[in-house]
């Protein structure tokens, strides 16, 4: 093989040797066996078992419910030989959109995992900050950690708060002990006891992208602000806090989106008027067997995250761009 | 310039204070001797010998970590393929797709993930005849999907800083692809490979609400044990069995980053 190509060359035709690398380029980038399985296999498992589920929730959402094995109604039914008949229920979307339990869960939601977001930031912002501009030998073990809560069981950390938010739980007790309160406070099972709960799981999330971008940023320009005399806290306000925004609006994504479907934390901290969406899906698919019901509430939740999650993934390749 | 710095240290304390102190009291709490968790009736191991002789916590947790290990093994070769398609892949087509599908389980609720599994499943039965009821196998499969976005986002993370003069240097040596590939570039991001494996084995060993959806009558999760008993109010032995997944969870962590450490010197 190369003997002809140096052969080819030697007669004086470089467009043969030219045509030969630019074969092997083109077999190269296309033809490798090996880089098919390698963006195939990945992808193609992605397409099961990610995609495929969503066109399924789609159609099931779109039929009725009945007592049979499975408990939803086929789309599609012969009516003679010729005839095929499709039924498209549309009653679920209207339900979810119409009916006022569905709405105030909608916007209960919503209104958590902004609420939540706030917190998050509000406690993240500043440890983010500090373990930025900390000493460089402090910075990897305070990061590991903020980590290392992540690694231990969600559920478990979860459930530590019920013993302390308990009405006879640990800071009742507390506080009564102090003689702060007189009687103890209800908080578990309320409102309160699932933004403590949702602050304290998803804080790990907003830090790190947090610590990401405020580690990468050029503290010469403060040290120009302040030589220009501007005093430190007016600084931060024009200089490091509009150059954080990307990691605000990513920290507060990464909060934001899994929140609103949250089911775990209202349903072990939250009261009966904590109502979200999670948690009704749930309910409708587990103890009312209302299969289609449910996967129409999975979808409008979905559709309610896909701006917040475009963004997010705007946000990430530009990330990958920088590199 | 010199600032005072004890105001930002002191909030960062309240959050480290915040993270850790509810694990802590939990810990202490599951060697109260009292059954009235909140109450402190002096120190006893009690409650870890009860643990040892729950059957059904006992099995739960075995199926829990047979479901972690094969789910972390194959979540941590979906992830290598697909950081390896995203940093070395340069352009294909569908590569938007490809990026929006492994950014998308990283943050998508659990319930949607959860639900939209099973109805595959039940429909993938009605039509193909498999698989054959739930349990292991769905539970496994959902675990992998979810698991290898994050497996993913370490390894790609690793990938896209190494230096690649190592593997222009075997290719120009004559060695083959899969050769650099095996020879050079795996042993050099071990270290991610270490992390992203355990990363999925604990998501898995944690997961309550997709398994709770894809599992068979008989296949219950250790979340699921942990789930169902805690709904009918705390109880001393769910402190002891949380103390103990605590305990070998950081342990694990510690020793990986320890040895981590070590190799890099």
């Amino acid at each position: 093989m190369t003997q002809t190509a140096a052969g080819e060359g030697e007669v004086g035709f470089p467009a043969p040797i030219h045509g030969d690398r630019r074969l092997r380029r083109w077999l190269g980038s296309r033809w490798q066996p090996g880089r098919w399985v390698n963006i195939g296999l990945p992808y193609f498992w992605l397409l099961l078992f990610f995609f495929l589920p969503f066109v399924i929730v789609f159609q099931i959402s779109l039929a009725e419910p009945q007592i049979a094995q499975p408990p939803y109604t086929a789309l599609t039914e012969w009516v003679d030989e010729a005839v095929l008949q499709v039924r498209l229920n549309l009653g679920n979307y209207a339900l979810v959109v119409e009916d006022e339990l569905y709405r105030a869960a909608f916007l209960n939601s919503l209104w958590v995992g902004l609420v939540s977001t706030l917190g998050c930031l509000l406690i993240g912002y500043p440890m983010a900050y500090a373990i930025a501009t900390a000493p460089e030998r402090w910075r990897v073990p305070l990061l590991m950690m903020i980590i290392l809560p992540f690694w231990t069981s969600f559920l478990i950390r979860v459930y530590a708060w019920i013993g302390i938010l308990k009405g006879n739980g640990l800071l009742n007790n507390f506080l009564l002990a102090l003689g702060l309160i007189d009687e103890p406070l209800t908080i578990l099972h309320t409102q309160t006891a699932v933004y403590i709960g949702v602050v304290y799981s998803y804080l790990p999330f907003m830090v790190l992208p947090l610590y990401a971008n405020l580690s990468r940023l050029d503290m010469t320009l403060l040290e120009a602000a302040a030589d220009l005399g501007c005093r430190p806290w007016r600084a931060f306000l024009r200089v490091t806090l509009p150059l954080s925004l990307p990691g605000i609006l990513a920290g507060s994504l990464l909060v934001f989106i899994p929140v609103v479907g949250e089911f775990v934390i209202p349903d072990l901290l939250g009261g009966p008027d904590s109502l979200m969406v999670g948690r009704m899906l749930w309910t409708e698919f587990f103890s009312n067997k209302d299969w289609p019901l449910a996967s129409a509430l999975a979808l409008v939740l979905l559709a309610l995250l896909v701006v917040p999650f475009v963004a997010l993934q705007r946000w990430q390749s530009r990330l990958e761009e920088e590199r | 310039m010199k600032r005072r710095r004890w105001p930002l240290y002191s909030l960062l304390a309240f959050g480290y204070a915040f993270l850790y102190v509810p694990v802590l009291l939990l810990v202490v709490y599951s060697f109260n001797a009292s059954r009235l968790v909140t109450v402190w009736g002096g120190f006893s191991t009690h409650w870890y010998g009860e643990l040892l002789n729950n059957t059904q916590i006992l099995d739960a947790a075995w199926l829990s970590i047979r479901i972690a290990t094969v789910n972390a093994t194959l979540a941590t070769v979906l992830g290598t393929l697909a950081a390896m398609a995203l940093v070395r892949g340069g352009r294909f087509r569908g590569r938007g797709g490809f990026e929006l599908l492994l950014t998308a389980p990283l943050v998508m609720p659990e319930v949607i993930v959860g639900l939209s599994l099973l109805l595959l499943f039940v429909a993938m039965q009605h039509g193909i005849g498999w698989p054959d009821g739930r349990g292991f196998t769905t539970i496994t499969i959902a675990h992998i999907t979810f698991s290898m976005a994050y497996a993913t986002v370490v390894i790609r993370a690793r990938l896209a800083q190494m230096d690649r003069s190592l593997e222009e240097a075997a290719m120009d040596l004559g060695a083959r692809p899969l050769v650099v590939y095996l020879r050079i570039t795996l042993p050099l991001i071990a270290p991610a490979l270490l992390s992203a494996w355990l990363l999925a084995f604990t998501l898995s060993l944690d997961d309550l609400v997709i398994a709770s959806f894809v599992a068979g009558p008989a296949s219950t999760t250790l979340p699921m044990v942990v789930y169902s008993s805690v709904r009918l109010g705390v109880s001393p032995q769910i402190n002891a069995l949380a103390s103990l997944i605590l305990l070998f969870v950081s342990l694990a962590v510690i020793i990986a980053g320890l040895a981590l450490a070590r190799k890099r010197d």
